[in-house]
């Protein structure tokens, strides 16, 4: 089969007392989207932040990431070059991240910032064919006439379309979205997923995406993976999340965890009836 | 039922007892400053004769040397615009290297210290020192200002930096752009509008400051003021504040204008 992108091996993590991954480990294809699901506090976001180099690993354990045939840590040292190797992998927040004062389209040209001569980056230089990928990239998301206005008059699914474009100025061939819909409203959720889901298929960028909703997991990844406290819990074709295991992996979750996805009865329907 | 109500009686009760000591600390220090500082607000009364008669040879001001002063308050202003801007070139990066959320703390704690020196040293001792090494005239001035506002510019621009939000930076972090890029791009964005505002403060203030650095041979219409004064031609020292309060008044004025299209 293909290649194998995100390679992440006996990664163990703790912040002071409490243990936030526990020896997790898996392999992650070219071209696959996968979603990272579990409750929250489970170490989603962590695990995706080690994967870009934000956060790095317990010293003593043996722990070992490499993202695209390129070492990021081992044994919680971020490797030289690990900071060029951002460049080729996006990465979304949950609060977007934009610089609420830039203009939407210098917010897009940013991501290009990594891989332009140091004096052009520093002066803000952009190219007119940067500018005029960057406008494309918009296009792309649906925000082309909005280009010229500031970030912080958009709104948060606005913003987070705005997001995405930056990481298509990357050109990145790895996307990490850590939580893209959790502060989104329902409709602008769905258009975000699928935007992602576009770029997926037809670009064949991998997409690592961790979700709140085993709903949207269920329809835009064929494949997830789920943390529970800490540990790898499933890692499998999103099929096989069965009631009896979501209802394993949200044990003990807390209500608003056990509302939203261990019973997703009510949060399904809605879906389907606005689809 | 009972012990909750005793507690919390003892509770207030100790409340107000620490409030009574807090008012008695207070009034304690009002009281040692009132006495170390000789208040004798009955010599206010008993003087009021000399000082009418003081007052009365300030009037009327003596107009014949405007000129002169409008000229060496045009120096004065020059010295207050040079002073800020190179202290604001150089407040950045110190501010920088004094903030926590960006730099260890081996780099942040001695710059800090350094600024602390900058700021605790008023302008009027700069002043003399610049002189003696510069010599006489307005670049010592200058220079004096400079110093003396890198320190309090470089400690307000960094409020700013330390009170700014991280995600942003964190945004620009993982496109693979470079320390220095983040800077530019993800923090300054943020800070700008506060590093002016507070930029045009310090240039009002130093206007302020510059119109005394000639007492001690630092430059600008100071020296007229403390030659009028000691030569006790007092018609002429009216004239030299009437345009030291018309000066500052305007550019007050003007840099608050300016300063309110930022905030």
């Amino acid at each position: 089969m293909s290649s194998v992108t995100i390679a992440v091996q006996r990664l163990s993590k703790t912040f002071g007392q409490t243990r936030v991954l526990e020896n997790v480990g898996f392999d992650i294809h070219a071209g696959e989207m996968v979603a990272l699901i579990g409750p929250s506090g489970s170490g989603k976001s962590t695990l995706l932040r080690h994967l870009v180099g934000l956060t790095t690993a317990n010293r003593k354990a043996d722990s070992h990431i490499r993202v695209m045939g390129r070492d990021i840590q081992r044994s919680g040292r971020l490797l030289r070059g690990s900071r060029t190797q951002r460049c080729r992998c996006g990465y979304i927040f949950q609060q977007f991240n934009l610089v609420g004062r830039l203009s939407v389209l210098t917010n897009v040209l940013v991501g290009r910032l990594g891989s332009m001569p140091r004096w052009r980056a520093l002066l803000g230089r952009f190219s007119d064919e940067e500018r005029a990928q960057a406008r494309q990239a918009l296009a792309r998301v649906g925000l082309a006439e909005l280009a010229e206005q500031r970030a912080n008059t958009l709104s948060g699914g606005q913003m987070q379309r705005v997001a995405i474009a930056r990481v298509l100025m990357q050109d990145a061939d790895i996307i990490l979205a850590d939580e893209p819909i959790a502060s989104l409203d329902p409709r602008s959720a769905r258009e975000v997923m699928d935007i992602l889901q576009r770029i997926n298929r037809e670009d064949g960028r991998t997409v690592l995406v961790s979700l709140h909703q085993v709903d949207y997991a269920r329809r835009y990844c064929p494949r997830a993976i789920a943390l529970k406290q800490g540990r790898l819990y499933y890692d499998g074709r999103t099929e096989g999340l069965t009631e009896a295991r979501l209802q394993a992996l949200y044990e003990n979750a807390g209500f608003d965890e056990s509302r939203q996805s261990a019973v997703p009865v009510t949060a399904r329907v809605a879906l389907g009836a606005a689809s | 039922m009972t012990a909750t109500i005793f507690t919390s009686v003892d509770a207030s009760a100790k409340r107000s007892w620490l409030n009574l000591f807090g008012w008695a600390m207070a009034l304690g220090v009002l009281a040692w400053a009132w006495q170390g500082t000789e208040m004798n607000p009955g010599a206010l009364v008993a003087n009021a004769g000399n000082m009418a008669e003081l007052a009365g040879d300030f009037f009327p001001p003596a107009f014949g040397n405007l000129d002169r002063y409008i000229d060496q308050m045009l120096v004065t202003i020059q010295i207050a615009i040079w002073g800020t801007l190179l202290a604001i070139v150089l407040a950045i990066p110190c501010s920088l290297l004094s903030s926590e959320n960006l730099v260890p703390w081996w780099v942040y704690q001695p710059m800090r210290r350094l600024m602390d020196a900058c700021r605790a040293i008023n302008e009027l001792v700069f002043a003399m020192l610049f002189v003696v090494a510069v010599g006489l005239g307005p670049f010592a001035g200058t220079l004096a200002l400079f110093v003396h506002t890198t320190g309090v510019l470089a400690k307000l621009f960094s409020e700013a930096v330390e009170a700014s939000e991280a995600g942003p930076m964190e945004g620009i972090r993982v496109t693979g752009a470079g320390r220095m890029e983040e800077i530019v791009f993800g923090l300054i964005p943020q800070v700008l509008p506060l590093w002016i505002s507070v930029s045009l403060y310090r240039f009002e203030s130093n206007i302020r400051s510059a119109t005394v650095l000639g007492m001690v041979g630092g430059g600008g219409i100071g020296v007229a003021l403390w030659e009028t004064m000691r030569g006790f031609q007092y018609a002429e020292t009216a004239t030299i504040m009437l345009v030291i309060i018309i000066a500052v008044t305007v550019l007050d004025m003007l840099s608050q204008t300016v300063r309110k299209r930022f905030i």
